[in-house]
């Protein structure tokens, strides 16, 4: 039983945590990106650009993650093949990233609109005053200065984020908590494996919270 | 494009998903504020033995994803005979009261700290104020206490409302027919995703929306000042004696 623990069970759990934390991480880079872009768009956009972001974030949050999972799994197969007239199975992974991206940007979008309106004035126009394009204001003076702020809320998106990676499990991807569900049904004992799937999503979570702690506590050295 | 006949087929099936919906929301809601006022309470005590345990049992629930919450009490619970010989195992055997148990042991832990920092904001001057009065400690928490918190925990507290409502998607994961879970059933008979899955998503968007629409005009209504409602939406600042007026 302990050895069958060690080899194989044990093993099977943490490569499932190694998939959830690549999902997540694979995630959190696309999802930032499309933040970022949500978020300027809903300042510095035109009119249409700006109402779409805001639609865009409005339906997002107004809706269950697990629609937003079956609508781009079920429905990419759908489109799939029909574009290439043969059954086509839709990765997991993929799925589950694309969708855990789309999500993750409609709440970090409005965190970095906030932490971008933060940023002072004075900064824009001593960027433009020094010659520097728009495009080298935003990246060089203004989101430097807009990370830190968002800092805060960015970091809580992501453990939400690492949270939220469980929902993959429903579309067959083989991470953390499917792992658990798999070996709960060769074992027997759904308790213990979920109990173990557990602390170690706590572990997790804790380190990551930690981290995010810490580069709060750093990026605010000088600030008062 | 986008087949209408199958939606109209579907939407009064997902009509029902979403009564199903509608319930577990109340029911978790309810059970998770019945827990979250004492957890609130433990967590700002000074007693290390009160505010210890409800640190840790918020800092876990928070760390694990609600979905293994949910497994952990469906399947986890009746992996022991004594749960299972047990007077309550109709309860943990049936997935409607599981779903209720689990989320609403989460929704507890997320209302507890909008709770506690809510109480935590009340202006200690007022507090001494009432006693000074002769209050006592419950008639200071009934009289002045209570009413600011619930003014500070409401906007925090809708943001839990609508969380939850589509935090009751994860029931149809252990079979149970809610709008997800229907739309699920509806998908495997029909394979439109599209049709099915938009339309659910289009009912969750209507109650969702409409549902923060009015806990936002309720919260107007509640606040300090409501002749005014641009003023009332400001933070509750009362004028204390000694400190000087910006």
């Amino acid at each position: 039983m302990t050895m069958e623990w060690v080899s194989g069970y044990g093993l099977q759990l943490i490569f499932g945590a190694v998939t959830t934390l690549s999902v997540a991480l694979v995630a959190l880079v696309v999802g930032t990106v499309l933040g970022i872009s949500l978020g300027t768009a809903k300042i510095y956009g035109a009119k249409p650009l700006r109402y779409s972001a805001e639609a865009y974030t409005a339906v997002v949050r107004g809706v269950p993650d697990l629609i937003v999972i079956y609508l781009i799994y079920f429905g990419g197969t759908v489109a799939l093949t029909k574009l290439t007239g043969e059954y086509v199975d839709i990765n997991g992974f993929a799925a589950g990233v694309a969708a855990l991206a789309f999500i993750f940007a409609a709440y970090a979008g409005d965190i970095f609109r906030g932490a971008i309106g933060q940023v002072p004035r004075g900064q824009t126009e001593a960027a433009h005053a020094l010659g520097l394009s728009r495009r080298a204001a935003f990246f060089r003076i203004i989101l430097p200065q807009a990370w830190r702020l968002a800092l805060p809320g960015f970091g809580n998106l992501a453990i939400i984020l690492i949270k939220q990676t469980s929902l993959i499990s429903v579309i067959g991807l083989e991470e953390l908590l499917r792992t658990s569900s798999v070996i709960s049904g060769a074992t027997r004992q759904p308790f213990l494996v979920y109990f173990v799937a557990a602390i170690l999503y706590l572990i997790i979570t804790s380190v990551v919270s930690w981290g995010f702690r810490n580069a709060g506590i750093r990026s605010n050295r000088g600030f008062a | 494009m986008l087949d209408f006949s199958i939606m109209a087929d579907a939407l009064p099936k997902l009509l029902k998903g979403a009564g199903m919906t509608g319930r577990l929301s109340i029911l978790i809601l309810l059970l998770g504020m019945m827990l979250a006022v004492p957890l609130a309470y433990a967590r700002n005590a000074k007693s290390v033995w009160l505010h210890g345990p409800a640190s840790i049992y918020i800092l876990v629930i928070r760390g694990i994803p609600s979905l293994l919450q949910v497994f952990i009490v469906y399947y986890g619970l009746g992996q022991f005979g004594f749960v299972r010989n047990s007077v309550l195992w109709p309860i943990f055997r049936d997935p409607f009261w599981c779903v209720i148990i689990a989320l609403g042991l989460n929704s507890a832990a997320y209302t507890a700290e909008i709770v506690a920092g809510a109480l935590r904001q009340v202006p200690k001057g007022l507090v001494e104020a009432a006693q000074a009065l002769g209050l006592s400690w419950l008639q200071t928490q009934r009289k002045v206490t209570i009413p600011l918190a619930v003014r500070a925990a409401l906007p925090a507290y809708e943001n839990e409302i609508i969380l939850t409502i589509k935090a009751t998607s994860l029931a149809s994961t252990i079979t149970l027919l809610d709008l997800t879970g229907a739309a699920r059933l509806e998908v495997s008979n029909t394979f439109a995703p599209y049709e099915v899955f938009l339309t659910a998503g289009a009912i969750y968007f209507s109650i969702t929306t409409s549902l923060s629409w009015l806990l936002r005009r309720l919260e107007v209504r509640l606040s300090a000042d409501h002749r005014n409602e641009e003023r009332s939406v400001k933070e509750f600042q009362p004028v204390l004696p000694g400190v000087p007026d910006h």
